[in-house]
């Protein structure tokens, strides 16, 4: 095993740097995924399709597209990019905050989805029990509708991890393939494939990526479970 | 006055038009499914806003539409009892409990949690998950849930409904105990006039949406006109009784009535305790002799004031034994070989084993500080 540890500095940046992007891009989608998610799943207003599918569209679009769009958006000149550059002092592109968007955008729909269909599942009549408890409709939200929908809420994040570990064209496409800064894992592997003698280094990193990607789907598998067990279904 | 309401809602065909006033302890909502009873009680907490209407509940309006006045649901301070308990299955059962107490303002908690978990017997229950209770359990926690905000108005949604008869019986004593023992007015409703019978102080009866007959309950009780066909069967009359003595000989108690001694299982209740009892209609013989080798314990003297046809086949036949109203419902060939005619002196004979816990309600004395 001790072999599979064995790694370049180049390959050990790529690993370290795709965990720091998924998690960035993770935690980052969590508190719009779950308003979006409640927006959908409880709310009733004009162009709520149009949100939706706005929401799904990197599901179906091309990643090319995806992180096309993004280079025109949020790259230094487009719209996007210039004001969070001057507002926030925040660039993306060619930058591993900019691997993190892109990552966060591609797993979006999936953590909305997860969290969405969770948000369904809570029996609406619990809500208007604490109601008549005295809880004001936040704290309702807050107290019963938020523990309830975990379970989903776990199962998105996770979602939205393995998606951003396993990202590859979008990024590529919006920040490129730069060592130390946006070489994620996949774009280390693919450009391991593409030099000669570089086989061992893309098994190597192919394994890491699949062990990290199990773990990531067991720890999810166990969280949500753990918290389904907590609601105990009456 | 506890409670007033006055309302005016139409959804889809439907529509209640429906006004009364709580004045007692507790207000029974009787009537079919579909009369708009919970409709009504959905809008006293604030669940749905009716198209126009006027509510108040302990000297509050809580609802004006003429004055754009809609209080929202957390803001009244109406405790619900849902028939579906609706515990939160992420808590225990403690922090069920505990749930309403967060949001009522300091001066205004009046309900203690040791006092609430003893008067429903739920100590043992506590650190249990809502889903790991019978269905009796969860509906004494719901209970407890909602006497915990301190309300000023408690509303059971037919809390017993989705309840075997067993477990019926083990909740109606607390019912009762919180009807007797604490403050707190309660809107009940029901569609059995059997825990209507042994529950309320007051009936208003809804039909299709509309109020078709309101008053105290031992006179609401006896008019099986208004009862819904398949309830008319546990129609009756309503005596108020005490325990005289008890014969523990024959396990029976002897209550004591206007009407004269009446013997019934024993019930487990002091000597001079209250005794509420609701006597079938149709459990109740007419005879114009007072009858001999008779296996029936109970013979009742008294005056047939009015009888009624009640189809072809039956009539009802109202007596009055020593001041208390009694009901039979008979056939009417019997009607006629007997030549029952009102004036005529009559003995009623009833069955000490019509008597079950199901018509037999305890008074509780004492009262209970929540």
């Amino acid at each position: 095993m001790t072999w599979l540890l064995d790694l370049t500095p180049d390959e050990w940046n790529a690993v370290q740097l795709s965990i720091k992007v998924a998690t960035v891009a993770m935690l980052f989608s969590l508190p719009p995924g779950i308003l979006i998610a409640l927006l959908l799943a409880r709310g009733r207003f004009w162009g709520k399709g149009f949100i939706n599918g706005l929401v799904h569209l990197p599901l179906v679009l091309p990643p090319v597209v995806t992180g096309y769009l993004l280079l025109l958006s949020f790259g230094r000149n487009g719209p996007a990019g210039a004001f969070f550059e001057h507002w926030f002092g925040i660039v993306f592109s060619f930058r591993w905050t900019g691997a993190a968007l892109a990552c966060g955008i591609m797993g979006f729909p999936l953590m909305v989805r997860a969290i969405r269909l969770s948000i369904e599942g809570v029996d609406r009549k619990l809500e208007a029990a604490a109601g008549t408890l005295g809880a004001h409709p936040v704290l309702v939200f807050a107290t019963v509708t938020l523990p309830l929908t975990l379970p989903g809420i776990i199962a998105g994040a996770i979602l939205s991890f393995a998606k951003a570990m396993g990202e590859f064209g979008a990024t590529i496409t919006f920040v490129s393939n730069i060592p130390n800064e946006t070489q994620t894992l996949p774009s280390a592997i693919y450009t391991l494939t593409q030099v000669p003698g570089g086989d061992a280094g893309a098994l190597r990193l192919t394994l890491i990526s699949v062990i990290i990607s199990m773990v990531a789907l067991i720890a999810s598998e166990a969280l949500a479970r753990r918290a389904g067990k907590r609601l105990d279904s009456e | 006055m506890s409670v007033s309401v006055q309302i005016s809602h139409r959804q889809g065909n439907f529509s209640l038009e429906a006004g009364f006033m709580g004045t007692g302890r507790l207000t029974a909502l009787f009537g079919p499914s579909g009369s708009g009873k919970t409709s009504l009680i959905n809008m006293i907490a604030g669940l749905v806003k009716p198209d126009q209407g006027h509510i108040e509940a302990e000297g509050r309006v809580l609802l004006d539409t003429q004055a754009g006045i809609f209080v929202p649901r957390h803001r009244r301070r109406i405790g619900m009892v849902f028939q579906d308990a609706r515990l939160f299955p992420h808590m225990s059962v403690k922090s069920n409990l505990g749930y309403g107490r967060w949001f009522t303002p300091t001066t205004e908690r009046y309900a203690d949690m040791n006092s609430v978990v003893e008067l429903l017997g739920i100590g043992p229950l506590l650190d249990r998950r809502p889903g790991k209770l019978s269905g009796g359990e969860k509906q004494r926690v719901a209970i407890g849930r909602a006497l915990l905000a301190s309300p000023k108005l408690l509303l059971m949604d037919e809390p017993l409904a989705s309840l075997d008869e067993a477990r019926k019986a083990e909740i109606l004593p607390y019912i009762e105990r919180l009807r007797d023992e604490t403050k707190i007015p309660i809107v009940y409703v029901s569609h059995s006039i059997a825990e209507v019978a042994r529950l309320a102080s007051d009936v208003v009866v809804l039909a299709q949406g509309r109020v078709a007959a309101s008053g105290k309950t031992a006179d609401i009780v006896q008019r099986l006109d208004l009862l819904p066909a398949e309830e008319r069967g546990e129609g009756g009359s309503m005596l108020e009784t005490h325990v005289m003595r008890h014969d523990e000989h024959y396990a029976m108690t002897i209550l004591g009535s206007p009407a004269g001694e009446i013997r019934v299982p024993r019930l487990d209740a002091a000597i001079g305790v209250p005794v509420r009892i609701r006597i079938r209609a149709r459990d109740v013989m007419v005879a114009t002799r007072r009858p001999e080798g008779l296996s029936a314990l109970n013979t009742l003297a008294g005056t047939i004031v009015a009888i009624e046809p009640e189809g072809r086949a039956t009539v009802e036949v109202r007596m009055d034994c020593g001041g208390a109203p009694l009901l039979a419902r008979i056939t009417e060939q019997s009607r006629q070989a007997l030549n029952l005619e009102p004036g005529l002196v009559v003995f009623a004979i009833v069955k000490t084993m019509s008597f079950d816990r199901g018509n037999t309600g305890v008074r509780h004395g004492g009262e209970v500080h929540l």
